[in-house]
């Protein structure tokens, strides 16, 4: 029981961390690694979950939680290599050419 | 007798369409050949299916084609000849025939020959399909088609401004008339489901007891509305007041026509038309009064202004008016046998009258006004001749056609008891002594006096070519003898049985049958009543003024200053309509142009939802910061309110 409240509370302080860097940090890189620390947080509460409940389903959706993640990374990396490219800085303060 | 009929309406349509479409291939001489053939053709079989009905061959009243049935209303070409339309019939082709020999004569140096043939066989058609239908829808073809004609031949010089401006004059103020006429018709349909006239008048007595409420809280008769909604169809065409104005300007067309179209046949259409319809108007004394005094203002006032006009063809049209007047003023008081009798006499004289101003005006080389004419008597003598029979007859000499059957009309207007036959019976009388009076000015100075013409034109005066003056003397013998054979069966025998109903209380004409003993006895009888001395107070005057003191009409003339300017504006009508109406109608049709179409449709409708869609955009591109971290901001948000709200809700 105190094993379930422990990881549930790494996964909500892992999640906070990650919202925070989200919102505070202005570096691009950053920003990514902070959001797979939202997801890692996720995860970590599924399996959490999925022990609790002994079930399988949770675990069986962290897979799916990979692959997305994977997919993600993926296609987010090169956009970050390009944009630091073209301004040679990772800092998203600089990325406003969106604005309408 | 299907077949029969089918010829005389088809025949003068496939002459018009060959003659429109080949004209120019085959030639003029055929195509005035042909399409005076077919005429001739349709002349003859209208005279032998009039005899047949005459020896007691049955009506026929039938379809001969159904063109759709909508909602149980069945649309349908369908013939109906009793004696009223076989009347009708003979009338339309005999004129129509004469115009057709005439306008050889007269149209010989025009470049649009052919397509005069064609326009006047078309409307010879038209008119046919018009008399002779057994339903409304196939009228209202007739009648329109006839009003196209009209207008076309009206522009027929269509280079001419003049001409061009008449013909829509008369297109416009037809559509007024028109206008009334359809409303009249949907009544009908309306009320009895039909548009047949058996069966409309099958179901007289379930009109007699509707109402109509136009205004909320006021029921009308619907016999009352529907039939004053279909006379004023009848004054549009037949030219009453005060939608009469189209009629003089209609003489910008060929003369031809004028004869034909514009003073004994299609004006006659509304007359013929309130005759057909003679059971429900019997239906209504109000209609029927409202009818009266129309036709009798007509009568008396537009023949004041034949007395000032000088062009010759103008006169005769302000006479046509005049004489519509009459017919019109006689169906006001249902006697209306007696109108179709006096459009048939009229039809033969007045034809003839325009028919001799055309010669009149071949001669002078297209000159029309009457000043310059004078003496014209021993250069044309034919024509004179002619011209002095119709004027007889217009006048109402005793003996000639247009006694008879004018004598009747006032006779009938004076045993009339409905409200208003008073004034229309002065009105009448009055009219009488004007119509003497304008005929024989015209007759006087035109064919007697001083030759007012220039020198050139009095070297090439001669008369006009056997066409021309084959048809005069042709309608010269009608306008002379028709009434003596006519009155007896047409007026007061039983002629017309079964095609016009009267009434009892309405009888006028069978009160006067009463008094009747023969042609002869009528003359006689003539001479103790007002019309005849009235008629030869008028021609005096008319001698007295134009021929011993010519100088008096001018002295006359600065006299009545007020009311010869009065007579000269022809009673500010047209001021009235160009000033009023037409100007009111560009005001209003600028005023929805500016108000409706500019500002509103244009302005809020289209370029408003174009300014709103701009505006739209352009407050939410604020939201595209392009900054990275407030879109992520966004989603946190959006995120947490979705959950909150899945939450609240469950």
């Amino acid at each position: 029981m105190a094993d379930t409240q422990l990881l549930l509370g790494l996964s909500f302080v892992l999640f906070a961390l990650g919202l925070v860097g989200v919102m505070v940090r202005r570096n691009a890189l950053v920003m990514l690694m902070c959001m797979e620390l939202m997801l890692n947080a996720v995860i970590l509460a599924l399996v959490t979950f999925s022990l609790e409940t002994a079930t399988l389903s949770g675990a069986v959706l962290v897979f799916l939680i990979f692959v997305v993640a994977a997919a993600e990374i993926a296609i987010a990396i090169p956009i970050v290599l390009l944009l630091s490219r073209q301004r040679s800085s990772l800092d998203v303060e600089g990325y406003d050419r969106l604005q309408g | 007798m299907e077949q029969t009929l089918l010829i005389i309406v088809g025949a003068p349509l496939v002459a018009s369409i060959i003659a429109g479409l080949l004209g120019k291939q085959i030639g003029r001489a055929v195509t005035h050949s042909l399409t005076t053939a077919s005429i001739a053709v349709a002349c003859a079989l209208s005279v032998q299916v009039l005899l047949g009905l005459l020896d007691g061959a049955p009506v026929f009243d039938g379809p001969v084609y159904t063109w759709l049935v909508s909602d149980g209303i069945r649309m349908e070409v369908g013939f109906l000849v009793d004696r009223l339309s076989a009347l009708m019939m003979v009338v339309v082709t005999f004129i129509s025939l004469m115009v057709h020999i005439y306008t050889i004569g007269y149209m010989r140096d025009d470049p649009g020959y052919t397509r005069f043939f064609s326009y006047i066989s078309l409307f010879t058609f038209a008119m046919l399909m018009l008399v002779m239908s057994n339903n409304l829808m196939q009228l209202f073809f007739g009648w329109e088609a006839v009003g196209v004609v009209s207008y076309l031949l009206i522009g027929f010089w269509y280079t001419k401004p003049t001409a061009i401006f008449a013909n829509m004059k008369a297109f416009l103020v037809n559509r007024v008339g028109d206008f009334g006429f359809l409303l009249g018709i949907a009544g009908l349909v309306h009320l009895t489901g039909s548009l047949h006239y058996s069966e409309i008048f099958a179901q007289a007595g379930t009109i007699a007891g509707s109402t109509f409420e136009l205004i909320p809280g006021h029921a009308w008769q619907a016999a009352t509305v529907i039939c004053i909604a279909l006379f004023i169809g009848a004054m549009g065409k037949s030219a009453q007041m005060p939608l009469h104005v189209w009629l003089p300007d209609s003489m910008e067309g060929p003369t031809p026509i004028s004869a034909l179209i514009h003073a004994a046949t299609m004006v006659t259409a509304g007359i013929f038309m309130v005759a057909r319809m003679s059971p429900l108007f019997e239906l209504s004394e109000t209609a029927l009064s409202f009818v009266l005094v129309i036709g009798a203002t007509t009568a008396l006032f537009m023949g004041f202004l034949g007395i000032v006009n000088n062009d010759i063809k103008r006169v005769v049209a302000y006479s046509t008016l005049s004489q519509l007047g009459y017919m019109t003023a006689d169906l006001g008081v249902s006697a209306y046998a007696g109108s179709i009798f006096h459009l048939m006499t009229h039809a033969f004289f007045k034809a003839l009258l325009f028919l001799a101003a055309g010669s009149v005006i071949i001669a002078m080389h297209h000159e029309q006004d009457m000043r310059k004419m004078g003496g014209l008597r021993k250069y044309m003598p034919i024509t004179y001749a002619t011209a002095l029979i119709g004027s007889l007859a217009l006048i109402g000499f005793p003996g000639f056609a247009g006694f008879f059957s004018k004598d009747a009309v006032i006779e009938a207007v004076h045993a009339s008891h409905l409200p208003g036959a008073t004034y229309a019976y002065w009105c009448l009388l009055i009219g009488v002594f004007v119509t003497a009076f304008y005929s024989f000015r015209l007759v006087f100075m035109t064919f007697h006096g001083e030759e007012r013409m220039d020198h050139h034109t009095r070297e090439h005066l001669h008369e006009s070519p056997w066409v021309v003056t084959l048809p005069l003397i042709l309608l010269a013998i009608p306008s002379v003898v028709i009434g003596w054979p006519g009155i007896g069966p047409l007026l007061f025998g039983d002629y017309f049985q079964g095609a016009i109903v009267v009434a009892p209380a309405h009888d006028v004409l069978g009160h006067l049958g009463r008094e009747y003993h023969g042609p002869a006895a009528f003359v006689l009888h003539g001479f103790t009543g007002p019309a005849v001395w009235l008629a030869a107070a008028g021609v005096l005057a008319a001698w007295f003024l134009y021929l011993k003191r010519p100088a008096l009409a001018a002295v006359l003339r600065e006299r009545a200053g007020g009311l010869y300017t009065l007579l000269e504006n022809k009673y500010y009508f047209d001021w009235f309509n160009e000033k009023v109406i037409a100007a009111g109608s560009r005001k209003l049709g600028m005023a929805l142009w500016k108000g409706g179409d500019v500002a509103v449709i244009d302005g809020v409708a289209v370029n408003g939802s174009a300014r709103l869609v701009a505006w739209v955009a352009q407050t939410a591109r604020g939201l595209q910061s392009g900054y990275l971290y407030h879109y992520a901001f966004a989603t946190i948000i959006g995120l947490s309110v979705l959950l909150a709200w899945l939450l609240w809700r469950s």
